[in-house]
């Protein structure tokens, strides 16, 4: 029998064996985007999925993707940049200060704040894009920035998050301290809270830049002129091109944009985790 | 003060918009068939205007060119707002609210009655477009007529063929079928000499199914008003499931999504080695299969008894909305669209046209295609386009029905069982949404 310790854990090869299989599944559609993004439309029908084949094309197929079009690629990147910045920036803001008053301050109705937040956080949004699109449509809004901006705005699951977060990792004495010293709310909150709450702000930061960039089902029922679509949507139109009579396809284009697009994502997956890790263990004062 | 004035002058504006539109109200009658004439669609060509129109057509862009530039007058406002289910759902959405919909959409001939029956769109009867009549195949002209109404002019056709990959054929001595049990020998044929191949792949299409039962005789849909009939068991649809279930329980069809690049690449290196579709085929062969260049072929679509006959499968056609401002502007455009000039820019870019001048002109019919060996595909094609089954009808909300056929008739596909089954739970599915929609659905 084999002796083993906390320090030499037992190897189960069932256990490695299925953890390799996700690891294949999770990394293999990544795979085939890359090798995929390399190859002309002709190779891309006559050529195996998984394997290189024909001319490297990529760096023709990245300055076709941005010229294809009159460069309305780069257009879908600048407006998809705009959603991010204003609609995810906007909703992580909202989300720091209202998930930080509930949990710091006592008012009535705060429960049921806390029940329609709950609420909130179970309907998927899908659900609300067409009810959301009449109240646009209303107001004139739609086939405009703001149809897409103003509805990124609302992260209940970022509220919530912070939320909790904020109960924990702010300890009512700082802020007494901080009232003490003189300190007005605002003041609080912008020099001492914000620090404090870093690292949940940059996780909710994180989640609303990933769903308002891989958003999809709302700009595609708000937007009907392609000068506004994001990237998904606009990588969507050219899939769909290429059925039908007369069709053009440009699935070489889609794969390059489709990697393309993940690109910014990553970047800002790197550049955010290390706060984010820490943030998981860090606490403010020692009790 | 100014804001007393501002008020005066809004009120002022609203009386004039509605004398504006009572008059224009009486003067070209809504629906009334005595109205008629074109008379009004020329002097708003005339007049000129903006007009907003819909489509994913490629040769959309080069014919709105072509447009403006024959009417300097006239500025179209061309969005690719999406294609088919896509559009289809921002137009659903533009009506519901009441405002945001295009002047001119193109619609799909299968979608035609669900946005016909709601009253969307403006009867082209009203500008007398009803005299066209003539200029068309008879398929085509009655699928953009729905109800005694005239909701569009016809852009292309899909009659339906039989594409085939002549070189595999040959390599498994397969004779060209002409009937649909010679289809399935080959089928087998093909399949047990060569496991990786398939004579064709079907992978659960609605599209395709509704054409099969179409050309099989059967006629499962009906409606009357708020009246519907649906049965999908009745003795066309049988006959085709009799067939198609041979090839879907014997797992003779590639289990290879349509439209996939994978589809793509299996048409050109031979795994699927044939087709029936429609006549739009050949642009997509050019476009996306480089691999099948000199190896494919054209043959009229088999059928039971070996007497001619076909089904449409697609084929779009432009209609003017309701919610437009400018009616006669929108109608004059559908004009020029499909039965003027602006059917020539659609034929070069590969389409199908659905105007029989333009079929049957010998440019046309004498175009030896290169791609197809230098075969004159267009004749197979055209002669198709006259033997299409009468008196088919689609559901007045087809697109929905579409939507679920991969959750109840797929089924039968995924697990190669018969599709008698899958229809009567996709029937079920079409009854229930029916009533829940305010029609009244019956089950034959």
């Amino acid at each position: 029998m084999a002796t083993f310790s906390v320090t030499r854990p037992r190897k189960s090869r069932v256990l490695t064996a299925v953890m390799a299989l996700y690891l294949i599944y999770t990394l293999v559609p990544l795979v085939w985007l890359v090798i995929n993004a390399t190859k002309t439309q002709p190779t891309l029908f006559t050529t195996s999925g998984l394997a290189f084949g024909g001319p490297f094309a990529l760096f023709d197929n990245i300055g076709e993707t941005f010229t294809y079009d009159n460069g309305i690629f780069l257009r879908w990147l600048g407006n998809t940049l705009l959603y991010v910045v204003a609609g995810a920036g906007g909703a992580t803001v909202l989300a720091t200060a209202a998930g930080y008053g509930l949990a710091k301050y006592r008012f009535p109705g705060r429960r049921a704040v806390f029940a329609v937040v709950l609420g909130a956080v179970a309907v998927p949004g899908t659900a609300l894009a067409v009810p959301t699109f009449l109240m646009f449509s209303e107001l004139g809004l739609t086939n405009t920035p703001l149809a897409i901006i103003i509805p990124s705005l609302i992260s209940p699951f970022g509220l919530y998050l912070i939320w909790v977060y904020a109960a924990d990792a702010i300890p009512d004495e700082l802020l007494e301290a901080a009232r003490i010293d003189g300190a007005g709310e605002i003041r609080i909150f912008l020099t001492v809270t914000l620090r404090q709450l870093a690292p949940g702000i940059v996780t909710v930061a994180l989640f609303t830049v990933v769903s308002t960039w891989n958003n999809y089902f709302l700009p595609l029922i708000m937007l009907s002129e392609p000068k506004w679509y994001p990237l998904t949507v606009g990588l969507n139109q050219w899939s769909a091109q290429a059925s039908g009579a007369g069709a053009q396809p440009v699935y070489h284009l889609v794969l390059t944009g489709s990697l393309l697009t993940i690109v910014p994502l990553v970047i800002a997956f790197l550049l955010m985790q290390r706060y984010w890790q820490s943030g998981l263990s860090a606490g403010s004062v020692k009790q | 003060m100014s804001r007393i004035h501002r008020r005066v002058k809004a009120a002022v504006a609203v009386a004039v918009a509605l004398a504006a539109a009572l008059a224009v109200g009486c003067s070209s009658g809504t629906d009334g068939p005595a109205a008629g004439s074109q008379d009004s669609v020329d002097a708003a060509l005339k007049a000129g205007g903006t007009i907003t129109y819909w489509s994913w057509t490629p040769s959309a862009k080069d014919q709105v060119a072509a447009f403006e530039k024959e009417f300097p007058n006239v500025k179209v406002n061309y969005v690719n707002a999406g294609t088919n289910k896509e559009q289809y759902t921002k137009l659903q959405n533009a009506i519901k609210a009441g405002s945001g919909a295009p002047d001119v959409a193109q619609i799909e001939y299968y979608a035609l009655p669900q946005f016909a029956l709601t009253e969307s769109l403006a009867n082209l009867d009203q500008y007398g477009f009803g005299a066209f009549e003539k200029d068309y195949a008879p398929s085509t002209w009655s699928s953009v007529r729905v109800n005694n109404g005239l909701y569009g002019l016809p852009q292309d056709s899909g009659p339906m063929a039989l594409f085939y990959n002549k070189e595999v054929f040959d390599a498994h001595g397969i004779a060209v079928p002409k009937t649909w049990d010679e289809y399935v020998a080959a089928a087998k044929k093909l399949h047990t000499a060569d496991p990786g191949k398939y004579l064709t792949s079907d992978t659960g299409d609605p599209g395709f199914a509704t054409s099969m039962i179409w050309q099989a005789g059967g006629k499962p849909f009906a409606a009357d008003g708020r009246n519907v009939k649906v049965d999908l068991a009745d003795p066309g649809t049988k006959k085709w499931t009799a067939t198609w279930n041979q090839l879907v329980e014997g797992k003779l069809l590639a289990p290879i999504k349509e439209w996939s690049d994978d589809w793509f690449r299996a048409l050109g290196d031979g795994t699927i080695a044939s087709l029936v579709t429609g006549a739009w085929m050949p642009g997509n062969f050019k476009s996306s299969v480089p691999g099948g260049a000199g190896k494919w072929a054209v043959a009229p679509m088999p059928t039971y008894d070996g007497q001619p006959v076909t089904a449409e499968n697609g084929g779009s056609t432009q209609s003017v909305l309701k919610q437009s401002g400018n009616p006669a502007l929108a109608a004059a455009f559908v004009r020029w669209l499909n039965h003027g000039n602006g059917v020539k820019p659609f034929i070069a870019s590969g389409g199908f046209p659905a105007t029989t001048a333009d079929l049957n002109s010998p440019a046309f019919l004498d175009q030896a295609d290169p791609y197809f060996g230098g075969q004159k595909i267009n004749q197979v094609l055209n002669d198709a386009s006259k033997n299409v089954a009468k008196g088919w009808s689609y559901l007045p909300y087809q697109t929905y029905a579409n939507s679920v056929f991969s959750d109840t008739v797929g089924k039968a596909y995924l697990g190669g069982t018969s599709l008698d089954a899958g229809l009567n739970a996709w029937q079920q599915a079409i009854v229930d949404y029916g009533n829940q929609q305010g029609f009244t659905v019956s089950a034959g």
